[in-house]
């Protein structure tokens, strides 16, 4: 087997294992009180460390780079209440701005 | 996607013998622009394992069973760059840990065969499981709608990549790259309803970007969910 089917096959088995344990695991029964009571704050967590990782990390370096000029003129845009595909354009619109003047 | 739709629930519309669920159109429907974005980096996952010498059907597969962005270019780079075949499996497999707890969060929100709810909690990636919250739970035909769009895009850029190539190039040239932070943070304000979920947002994004240069790629946004465990002592005070 060459390698690139031995990570492929490895990877995705244990993607799939961990995508569905919490569904397997708490199968007809609800969630620990504990854990339920997490798990409305889990997505505004989650969210903000999305942003932060996808717009400053490369690796293990924190960067500042072309997405971070997209991401804050997203800011704007959400603050002044623009719809959603105009926040998503502005981001990709002003980040490939920013790489075409040379930034990375 | 009708058949994955037709469980009784709110928000269903019995149309002759099919239910189509308004819902799972929801979140289709909020999930198409970034779909355009997921099918380019799927695209360009494709031209990158090919290079990489992962041939053309691993890379497919890989997209169909993984469907993970982030761990399937961590593999292909790393092989590609010619890294250690254990190397590659650990740094994805880290990079998906964070989907331990978003499965647990989905959870609640699947019924049926123990099969049949384990392919659905395949849908759930980042941004299916963002478009689906719904006051502070996942909403199921929101994320099995996004999801399927999500798929379809990621794997019809994939095959792409892999067959033909890219012909657009780098996404990132397009600013692609900055669309999913920027729909993290709009999906993230919609969030922000009371002072606890203030509170796990700072805390969240404080540890991810403090963690970033001490731990390997993956193991910060894991570690950001604390945030939501810490968040949980503070009063709540709505708003």
């Amino acid at each position: 087997m060459t390698a690139a089917w031995i990570a492929v096959l490895a990877v995705g088995a244990a993607t799939i294992a961990i995508k569905g344990a919490g569904t397997l695991v708490f199968a007809d029964r609800p969630l620990p009180r504990g854990v339920a009571a997490v798990m409305p704050l889990l997505a505004p967590a989650l969210l903000a460390a999305l942003v932060v990782g996808q717009t400053a990390a490369d690796g293990r370096a924190v960067v500042v780079d072309a997405r971070l000029a997209g991401v804050a003129a997203a800011a704007v845009v959400l603050a002044a209440r623009a719809p959603l595909l105009v926040v998503l354009a502005v981001a990709a619109g002003v980040a490939a701005g920013a790489r075409a003047l040379g930034a990375a | 996607m009708a058949d994955q739709a037709t469980q009784p629930q709110g928000g269903v519309r019995m149309t002759g013998r099919r239910a189509i669920s308004g819902d799972a159109i929801a979140g289709a429907r909020s999930a198409a622009p970034i779909a355009i974005a997921a099918a380019l980096f799927g695209a360009s996952f494709g031209v990158l394992a090919r290079d990489a010498g992962m041939g053309i059907v691993p890379p497919i597969v890989m997209s169909l069973t993984t469907f993970a962005g982030s761990a399937q270019f961590a593999v292909a780079s790393v092989l590609e760059s010619g890294g250690a075949l254990t190397a590659a499996i650990l740094a994805a497999v880290l990079l998906n840990l964070r989907y331990l707890a978003i499965g647990m969060s989905v959870a609640p929100a699947l019924r049926g065969p123990a099969g049949r709810r384990l392919a659905e909690a395949q849908l759930a990636v980042d941004e299916s499981w963002a478009v689906a919250q719904r006051d502070g739970r996942v909403e199921r035909g929101r994320l099995l709608g996004a999801g399927l769009t999500l798929m379809v895009a990621w794997m019809s850029g994939t095959v792409a990549g892999v067959l033909g190539g890219s012909a657009l190039g780098d996404p990132a040239d397009y600013g692609l790259d900055a669309m999913f932070p920027a729909l993290f943070l709009a999906l993230l304000v919609g969030q922000l309803d009371g002072r606890r979920s203030r509170t796990a947002a700072l805390l969240g994004g404080v540890i991810a970007l403090a963690l970033t240069p001490l731990v390997p790629p993956g193991l910060p946004i894991v570690a950001a969910a604390l945030g939501a465990v810490f968040a949980l002592t503070v009063r709540e005070v709505r708003r």
